[in-house]
């Protein structure tokens, strides 16, 4: 029995030991704790895109489209994680966590993609756009005496892209009536000269953030094609000059912001709620239950070390609600502990010795311990559900999953840990002392 | 020793008198916030001094006659309008500046009708799912009980308490202080659920077991035993629990004001059900002690016959 338990200890120190390792050091490129966009601030929009003027089997292909051009929006951002996708048929998902948004930042994000071409300006001309490539201004040219600026509005069919034996990678285009002249009247002056591309007030981007702007082979009239792209540069130009060809608008059906200083605050307030939380239940579990409750103690230092490894190293994305999950989830550690040593009062004043009382309060509160935390995680499993469902649902998620987490450490270190430890003091000097285990024998009838 | 279980009648009254009141303020004290009902929450931080009144005088002069304002611990105001556009916002903003001076937007949500309805429908399903999940599992629980039916009926009659008292008093506060029902409360419903079944079943094992023992003939004197000898268990995991909860409402901000104030309630009222309402209704039912208030009606009955 005792050679088992020192069994048991080792382990338990073991994976504390290993636990601690996990919270200071990288393991497995886990730098740190993930924190939700609460936490650290940054932007969560859902757009609706309104397709109502494209075909419906273009739909998929304009949407892609769409997500390339607020990607190219948002490179400037230098986001380390930012989330883009596609969400059903119609929605696109964006969240840029960390950073401070503004008014205008949104604005800039949510407009209607249109690709504008430009050329360069001489010196002394004003530009309106600026790329390492040189300062630009709109390529214009003049149709039925009217100065037009050429876009991606005049692109007839969708672009696409081929391989060619001579040239590789191809991207081809083609121009609508009014487009062909004004390419025609463009490409004819600056033969042998950059077309930069642009999206709003950002050059457009490739995958190696160079400015894309090829330079003229030859005149176009009707057809054009763009080469020297790499494969993800062509499909993803392809993909912006198609959306910039069926402009679509952006409605924003879900807006959350916050400034990464409120997150902050948060974090700061969270921490002292969760150390004065943790100090006042050890303090009553050693003002309570004496030894027994200082072994406690011991046992949820452990577990909230494991329950913060676990959320770094899975990784959990902590919100604030996840942080509140957690702290809740303290409280809740020692009540399984509570049940096991008042279990064990009454089996000592029954006249067991304590290594007895201790086996059967484990034994007889098992039962009630099981079936109390099966409730909780069936609430858990649900929130993760509804979290996972609901547009803005990270919080809900985030607390489900840390009170679950939460309640499944805290039997293992409530039952396991504990008990290894009270079996210690079995058969020691200390045993017989039962008032130290808070049972006074005198007051046998409560 | 304590009698509990004789003092029934008085606990179902003061139970009674709270969910009541609780109901009656609901039309008044329950508000629906942006994720059920759509609209927008912005939070401004000013950097001079400005009155709720004068807060709301101006947005009313620009145009928001609507709103629903609350200051929280922090001093930021979170202004709740109909949906604002970023460019409404702008406006909006620009005009609080014209009035009070420079001020902050820590924190804006915006929720449109659609998003609104899909949340209502699943925040909908998950509380009959979960109420559901519970119901199936107490009942299997208490299986191997002498008559299982009386436990899972009293422990979900106990549950329900606990749910109605919770939205009774958020409503009687919330009417108050502003507060709007929003996730993050249905969130702490349910983990009032979860939890507060706890120890109704901590009591109930117990109640197995001594009738097993065989320790009195009398039901009553049977439960009343368990409980007393689970009332130091019963109010101690509470006390640790709703320790660290004060924490979380005296530490932390507005966001999850609303789960906080539910677990607080929901532990108390929790607490309460599963002492002095879940077992003492085991004692009406194996009583039949509603023939008490029953056996009353057939003297107004009698009367036409006079």
């Amino acid at each position: 029995m005792t050679t088992r338990n020192l069994i048991t200890l080792s382990i338990v120190m073991a994976l504390f030991a290993f636990a601690l390792i996990a919270l200071f050091y990288p393991l497995w490129g886990r730098e740190a704790m993930r924190l939700g966009l609460d936490l650290q601030g940054g932007l969560h929009i859902v757009y609706r895109a309104d397709l109502s003027s494209v075909p419906e089997d273009e739909q998929a292909y304009v949407m892609e489209g769409v997500k390339e051009v607020i990607d190219n929006r948002i490179n400037p951002y230098g986001v380390t994680e930012p989330v883009l996708q596609i969400q059903g048929k119609d929605r696109i998902v964006l969240q840029l966590p960390g950073i401070k948004i503004t008014d205008k930042d949104k604005e800039r994000l949510s407009r209607v993609a249109l690709l504008e071409f430009g050329e360069l300006a001489a010196d002394g001309e004003e530009a309106r756009w600026e790329s390492e490539l040189g300062r630009w201004k709109p390529a214009t040219g003049i149709i039925n005496g009217e100065e037009k600026t050429l876009t991606s509005r005049y692109f007839r069919e969708n672009t696409f892209i081929r391989m060619s034996p001579e040239s590789g990678l191809e991207l081809v285009f083609e121009w609508d009536n009014e487009g062909s002249k004004l390419s025609k009247e463009i490409t004819g002056r600056l033969k042998g000269e950059r077309l930069g591309i642009f999206e709003g007030d950002e050059p457009l981007r490739g995958e190696d953030g160079r400015h894309i702007a090829p330079v003229v082979q030859e005149v176009i009239t009707e057809r054009g094609i763009i080469t020297g792209l790499s494969r993800i540069d062509a499909d993803t130009l392809s993909k912006q000059l198609n959306a910039g060809r069926l402009p679509v608008s952006l409605e924003i059906i879900y807006d959350q912001t916050v400034s990464p200083i409120l997150g902050a605050d948060f974090i700061d307030m969270s921490v002292k709620a969760g150390i004065i939380g943790i100090i006042l239940v050890m303090l009553f579990m050693m003002a309570y239950y004496r030894v027994s409750g200082f072994l406690a103690c011991l046992a949820l230092i452990f577990y909230g070390v494991i329950v913060l490894a676990v959320f770094k190293l899975w990784p959990v994305t902590l919100t604030l609600a996840g942080l509140g999950g957690f702290i809740l989830s303290i409280g809740m550690a020692v009540d399984a502990n509570v049940l096991i040593f008042e279990r064990m009062k009454e089996e000592v004043r029954t006249g067991r010795t304590l290594g007895a009382a201790i086996e059967a309060g484990f034994n007889r509160a098992w039962n009630a311990i099981r079936d109390s935390n099966i409730t909780t995680f069936i609430v858990c499993i649900i929130l993760f559900w509804v979290g996972n469902s609901i547009v803005g649902g990270a919080a809900v998620k985030g607390f489900a999953v840390t009170l679950g987490i939460g309640v499944a450490v805290s039997m293992f270190s409530a039952i396991v840990v504990t008990r290894t430890l009270l079996r210690l003091f079995v058969g020691g000097p200390l045993s017989k002392r039962t008032q130290l285990f808070s049972v006074w024998l005198s007051k046998r009838n409560v | 020793m304590f009698d509990i279980v004789g003092k029934r009648f008085r606990f179902f009254l003061i139970s009674g008198a709270v969910i009541l009141i609780g109901i009656i303020s609901m039309p008044f004290g329950l508000k629906t916030g942006i994720e059920f009902s759509s609209g927008s929450l912005l939070t401004v931080d000013f950097e001079q001094e400005v009155k709720q009144g004068e807060l709301k005088a101006a947005l009313a002069d620009l145009g928001y006659d609507n709103v629903i304002i609350q200051r929280t611990g922090a001093g930021d105001y979170l202004i709740r309008t109909e949906e604002l556009s970023t460019e409404d916002k702008k406006a909006l903003k620009a005009g609080l500046e014209a009035r009070f001076g420079k001020l902050t937007e820590p924190e804006f949500s915006s929720v449109s009708p659609m998003i609104a309805t899909e949340t209502v429908r699943t925040a909908v399903i998950a509380v009959a799912v979960a109420a559901v999940g519970i119901l199936l599992y107490v009942t299997w629980a208490f299986r191997r009980m002498p008559r299982p039916i009386h436990y899972g009926t009293c422990a979900i009659i106990a549950l329900a308490h606990d749910a109605l008292v919770a939205l009774g008093v958020f409503s009687i506060l919330g009417g108050i202080l502003n507060w709007q029902v929003n996730m993050m409360f249905i969130t702490g419903i349910l983990a009032v659920i979860g939890y507060s079944v706890n120890n109704t079943v901590v009591i109930f094992d117990r109640i197995r077991e001594n009738l097993r023992l065989d320790i009195s003939v009398d039901f009553e004197t049977v439960v009343n035993n368990s409980l007393v000898e689970t009332l130091g268990c019963s109010v101690n995991t509470s006390l640790t629990t709703l320790v660290v909860v004060l924490a979380l409402l005296f530490f932390v901000g507005a966001t999850i004001q609303n789960l906080v104030a539910v677990l607080i309630i929901g532990i108390i009222a929790g607490t309460f059900s599963s002492i002095c309402i879940a077992p003492t209704l085991l004692v009406v039912w194996d009583k039949r002690e509603w023939r008490r208030f029953i056996s009353w009606l057939p003297i107004p009955a009698a009367r036409p016959r006079r």
